[in-house]
């Protein structure tokens, strides 16, 4: 996208730039670097204490740069409490509520944007409004019905609390996706005789590939980020990858550096993850695709 | 992305072009049509059923749950069903409305929300313009950093600023001590709830603005260049194209994104629990966690509900007003 738009209008923008004066850009430049520095600081800070000495850590008077480079903070943040466990759970809570999510979430999104029936204005309502409702306010009920049902501290509990939050948001989000999909296309593969159901596989399906991919990606990042009932629902000895950072802060004081290797490796697949979908999400997938 | 984009519409032409050819269209569509039309009715409901029936069990039973809890008498005892849960009519709500604390929590989550809100908005702002104004470069720098820290877990978030703001060995003490005349090394940030609650409000802000830059950077492109051009031509300085060209083109936007943001940081949580190591004091309570602590450390969990149910209601007006908006810009039709 950003290569189309620097390619294109070349000539146009040379002209334009030499009638603003120069150093206008600068100041807007040295406003961004701190904008730049201030934003990204965290992060930055979070990298390098994870990998400096754990004892450069403690320096009241801390190098703003890297003082060295090892891998201890992480050797110690494995071995502070089991890993792979926590990250085995999440990886099955996240991956299962995504595909209940997006098989369940497609055909409810097919129904709410490709059909004119009674009462689809106020599904979509609901749908809606049911996003708003804080998380927080349901933990009370939710805990309840899993202590009725034997699903306190089972993944399966877990899953089914998941749902509340990650169906909504797929069938919203697929529905936008739908939508962007010109009706014409099915209505033409349908007056060539195809049936709605071939339509929808051969001509739908393909066009909302990608962003079936997208809202997929996206809610694994979420049902993994997910950190309240992770925490109020299951119990130390199965608890998911959010809860075990919390291992780090004992009665005795809290492991900085190990902390931040820790921090380290939840975040950086999450946000490579987020990286790579973050455009789709917002991308336009068919514009153009009835021009032929 | 950009590959998906161009070899889909490339690939679908042919495909349609194949059929017309082979059956005569009219024939067989018609009876079809009539089929589907009968039918019409029941393929969508059919198609909603999974997903409106898991939505009753894991939404819909809880939230009625939730309001019965709100009039029933619920602890200790009626969670291991040795005592049946009692109505008790308002009780719950006299109760909680009685107390001066629950008055201050809810005053404090709503100063800390707008604050939240009011510094999101206008940082976003002020991003937003600014990326229009900067070199190429540097907007795909701050852009790739503005979606790092937007995709950083809250959890991660969270721990990350808590070792930013930690008293002993935290940068953030460390580099105020460096200014002359300030002595910041083992100030401790949390030591009251406004100064805390600050810090957090820091980190909900850090969280929240690459979405709303990015949201308004979007709508910032669909700004008619012409209409700045003109009311430049007509006198108008910086301020003025801002405040009567650009602000009411975007007011949609601002408006969305105004009221999901209410929603969003009403609905702190995390962020507060974990930086208070899962038991925020009285003056760090703010709604979200005042009911969690009703219910689950006080056991009252019929207590807590009412506080959520509370919660809900105080923002269902926000709520009204962003579905409207939905509604008038078409999004749901």
């Amino acid at each position: 996208m950003s290569g189309l738009s620097a390619t294109a209008p070349a000539v146009p923008r040379k002209a334009e730039g030499s009638r603003k004066p120069r150093k206008s850009k600068a100041g807007w430049n040295l406003l961004g670097l701190l904008v730049f520095l201030s934003t990204g600081f965290p992060v930055y800070w979070m990298l390098n204490t994870a990998i400096k000495p754990a004892k450069d850590a403690i320096d009241p008077d801390p190098s703003l740069l890297p003082t060295g480079f090892t891998l201890d903070n992480f050797r110690r943040a494995l071995n502070i409490a089991d890993f792979w466990g926590p990250v085995g759970r999440s990886l099955v809570v996240s991956l299962t509520v995504v595909v209940i999510g997006i098989v369940v979430g497609m055909l409810a999104a097919l129904a709410i944007s490709r059909f004119a029936f009674r009462g689809r204005k106020v599904v979509i309502v609901g749908i809606l409004a049911v996003q708003m409702v804080p998380l927080v306010a349901m933990i009370i009920p939710v805990f309840l019905l899993l202590n009725d049902l034997g699903q306190y501290d089972r993944l399966t509990g877990l899953i089914i609390t998941y749902l509340t939050f990650i169906l909504p948001f797929t069938v919203w989000t697929l529905r936008g996706f739908i939508v962007n999909i010109p009706k014409e296309l099915e209505e033409a593969a349908m007056v060539d005789g195809c049936s709605r159901t071939t339509a929808f596989i051969r001509v739908v399906f393909p066009l909302l590939a990608p962003g079936l991919v997208a809202t997929s990606v996206y809610g694994f990042i979420q049902a993994w980020n997910e950190y309240l009932y992770a925490l109020m629902l299951m119990s130390q000895k199965n608890q998911t990858a959010t809860v075990w950072l919390g291992n780090f802060t004992t009665k005795h004081g809290t492991e900085y550096a190990p902390m931040m290797a820790g921090s380290t490796m939840m975040a950086v697949p999450i946000v490579v993850l987020f990286l790579l979908v973050q455009r789709k999400m917002a991308a336009g997938l068919t514009a153009g695709a009835v021009k032929g | 992305m950009s590959a998906a984009d161009t070899t889909t519409p490339a690939k679908l032409p042919p495909e349609t072009r194949q059929a017309p050819p082979s059956p005569p269209a009219g024939g067989p569509d018609a009876p079809r049509r009539k089929r589907t039309a009968m039918g019409a009715a029941a393929v969508p409901w059919a198609l909603l059923a999974p997903c409106l029936l898991i939505l009753a069990l894991v939404l819909g039973y809880p939230l009625v749950r939730l309001v019965a809890l709100s009039f029933q008498k619920f602890g200790q005892s009626q969670l291991w069903g040795f005592q049946p849960a009692d109505w008790v009519g308002l009780a719950n709500f006299t109760a909680v409305l009685g107390d001066g604390e629950f008055w201050d929590v809810v005053v404090r989550t709503i100063v800390f929300a707008v604050g939240c809100v009011v510094f999101t908005m206008v940082v976003g702002m002020l991003i937003a313009l600014l990326l229009q104004r900067v070199s190429g470069w540097m907007k795909t720098l701050i852009n790739i950093v503005l979606v790092a820290s937007w995709g950083m877990p809250i959890i991660v978030a969270t721990t990350v600023f808590k070792w930013l703001f930690d008293s002993d060995y935290g940068i953030v003490n460390a580099l105020l001590s460096r200014l002359p005349g300030v002595e910041m090394i083992g100030h401790n940030w949390f030591a009251s709830g406004p100064q805390g609650l600050a810090v957090i409000m820091l980190l909900v802000v850090w969280g929240a603005v690459p979405f709303v830059v990015i949201t308004l950077g979007a709508g910032l492109t669909q700004v008619p260049k012409e209409l700045e051009e003109a009311a430049r031509l007509d006198g108008a300085g910086a301020w003025g194209v801002f405040r009567y060209v650009t602000l009411p083109i975007l007011k949609p936007i601002i408006v969305m994104l105004t009221t999901l943001s209410v929603i969003w940081d009403m609905g702190v949580f995390p962020q507060v629990f974990v930086m208070r190591g899962g038991h925020p004091e009285a003056e760090f309570q703010l709604l979200t966690t005042y009911s969690y602590d009703r219910a689950f450390a006080v056991n009252d969990y019929a207590q807590g509900s009412a506080i959520a149910l509370l919660t809900v209601v105080l923002l269902l007006g926000v709520v009204a007003v962003y579905m409207r908006q939905m509604l008038k810009i078409g999004e749901v039709e």
